[in-house]
């Protein structure tokens, strides 16, 4: 199993090649503020499952799971304890 | 009350004032916890209308209000003072906020108070007018008896503004007419009723409301203003749907895919749901077909048309139970009072299945033009090209389509460099603009179909990311392209224009 830190960079790269611009590792309103809106949610758990071969479904997406990358991370690990 | 003497409506305020009388206490707009009722919507609208009456008659002003139903009396307020509405909100951006005010130079802008503390962002000099203090006003009946007296149908009841090709900001006038033509048809294809239940997903700015807006007025149905967060929630947002008892929806196509390729369908129904209408762009048949799987007994319509013929022109009704179409959804056939002429590039009638020509609609649902711009109102609302007997205006839409065996028509591309992403009307010229702007020298904006994904090319030594702070502080949301990339120079074609083909396939093998 990859380290955690490999995770986190794997995640951020994802997240920054949907929406650059943003402050990853402080921002935790990601949803709430509209930095990441629909369209980039759904190109976000596309690459999510495929990279980190997860299962996210329509359960998981609330705006708690997807505000800050660290949410986004402790949801990955979740899913892969189950 | 007045009215035209063969009961013929000629204001749309009466299908409030039917509506205020006959259901008095029903909640007309609500967004699940506050709302007004048909009669408290009324009362605002003839307090705001009175107060002001003093800027009319037939003059433009903006109301700059949250998604609500406040706004709503605000945009009604506006019709009964006689003067004509320009919907604005926040989320269009503040240079694009900027661009519209300057060109309609409002008799007043309409806001509320938390719109109020903003407004030094705009740089807007001209009144100011605060929503909370006109609904307070005492409504004045023989002015507003006055004011209708006077009022005839073909005076114009709003603007919205689209993208324009040059850049700026282009705004579409409609009068009273007009909507009317387009409420009584599209309230029987949809077949609304005072049970009817909307749930709101587009926003007040775009044309796209009018279907619910006034459908509600003329039937004495009900819209819920759906919470914008909720679409990245599927779950949730199909739960409020189900508390609000939401039976009919008219979403961009895009908002329906949404919630089926996030799988919310998978977790929970729709239970009320039994119409769903939907459009603005191409609906994906794989999505459209997890809709159906979900909810089989409901009746889907897909809609088309552009702001310029007021709202939707064509639609096409697949009932439960009829096959899937094969490859796409077709749009259809006209409304009731609306034509379609088929033109080909010859400037001849198309009739044959298969063959595709220009779409040019007419009916009274053509809008009057854009807003202070006789040269594109001259390009677009031209003479029925058919014969030259006697005047008559058509809007020609730069969409192409043909008829398929049984004569609907099938939506085959646009003409022109106009695209619609998320539901939304788009030129990529005005993208382009925004970049040089921001201190590109030159911008090339690519739109892939089979993606939906704006990729946009800066001839710029600056990097991407900066630019790309800066272009989203330029535009609205939807208007910011997926990929900004920095290049020394562009392919060009044989005649040295941008050659777009191959920066659009550059676009797709970055992916």
């Amino acid at each position: 199993m990859k380290g955690m830190n490999d995770s986190m960079d794997e995640l951020l790269e994802i997240l920054r090649d949907i929406q650059p611009d943003v402050d990853y590792e402080h921002c935790e309103t990601l949803i709430d503020d509209g930095y990441i809106d629909s369209f980039a949610l759904i190109s976000l758990i596309t690459s999510i499952n495929r990279v980190f071969d997860a299962e996210i479904t329509a359960e998981h997406i609330v705006p708690e799971n997807f505000n800050s990358a660290r949410a986004i991370m402790d949801l990955i690990q979740r899913l892969a304890a189950e | 009350m007045v009215t035209m003497s063969d009961g013929m409506r000629k204001n749309l305020l009466e299908y409030l004032e039917n509506s205020a009388a006959r259901y008095p206490d029903r909640l007309a707009f609500t967004n699940g916890e506050t709302g007004l009722t048909f009669q408290a919507l009324a009362a605002a609208a003839r307090a705001a209308g009175s107060a002001l009456s003093e800027y009319g008659p037939r003059r433009p002003v903006a109301v700059l209000m949250p998604k609500q139903a406040d706004m709503v009396a605000a945009l009604l307020g506006v019709l009964y003072s006689g003067n004509y509405y320009v919907p604005l909100d926040w989320e269009m951006s503040a240079p694009r906020l900027q661009k519209i005010l300057a060109a309609v130079e409002p008799a007043a802008l309409v806001c509320d108070a938390g719109s109020e503390k903003r407004l030094s962002e705009l740089g807007y000099a001209g009144p100011v007018r605060l929503y909370e203090e006109l609904r307070a006003a005492p409504a004045e009946d023989a002015l507003l008896a006055r004011i209708r007296a006077q009022a005839l149908d073909i005076d114009p009841a709003y603007v919205v503004f689209t993208s324009g090709s040059t850049g700026a900001p282009k705004g579409v006038i409609a009068s009273h007419r007009n909507a009317l033509d387009y409420i009584e048809q599209l309230s029987a294809v949809l077949e609304a009723d005072p049970r009817t239940v909307f749930g709101s997903q587009t926003p007040f700015y775009v044309d796209a409301c009018l279907k619910e807006l006034y459908t509600t007025l003329k039937c004495g149905a009900q819209t819920v203003i759906i919470p914008k967060t909720l679409f990245t929630s599927p779950v949730r947002l199909i739960a409020f749907l189900n508390e609000q008892r939401v039976n009919t929806i008219c979403w961009v196509s895009s908002a329906l895919t949404i919630v089926s390729s996030l799988g919310g369908l998978k977790a929970a129904t729709p239970e009320y749901l039994r119409l769903i209408a939907f459009g603005s762009e191409t609906f994906p048949l794989r999505q459209f077909e997890i809709w159906r799987a979900a909810l089989p007994d409901v009746k889907y319509i897909h809609l088309y048309g552009p702001t310029e013929a007021t709202g939707m022109s064509c639609y096409y009704v697949i009932e439960p139970g009829a096959p899937l179409p094969r490859e796409k959804i077709p749009i259809g056939f006209p409304f009731a009072n609306t034509g379609v002429l088929l033109i080909d590039e010859a400037g001849q009638p198309v009739a044959e299945p298969g063959r595709v020509g220009e779409m040019y609609i007419r009916g009274a649902g053509v809008t009057m033009g854009y807003f202070r711009d006789s040269p594109r109102t001259g390009e677009a609302f031209v003479q029925n090209p058919l014969h030259g007997d006697y005047p008559e205006i058509v809007y020609r839409t730069g969409d192409r389509a043909c008829y398929d065996e049984e004569g609907a028509l099938v939506f085959a591309a646009r003409a022109d460099q106009q695209i619609k992403h998320m539901g939304y009307r788009i030129e990529l010229a005005e993208i382009e603009e925004a970049a040089r702007d921001c201190g590109a020298v030159d911008a090339c904006c690519v739109f892939d179909e089979r993606t939906s994904r704006m990729t946009l090319f800066c001839l710029s030594e600056e990097d991407e990311a900066s630019l790309r702070r800066r272009l989203k502080n330029q535009l609205p949301a939807y208007m910011l392209p997926a990929a900004v990339i920095s290049c020394a120079a562009f392919p060009l074609t044989i005649n040295g224009k941008i050659d777009r083909a191959a920066l659009k396939k550059r676009a797709a093998e970055r992916r």
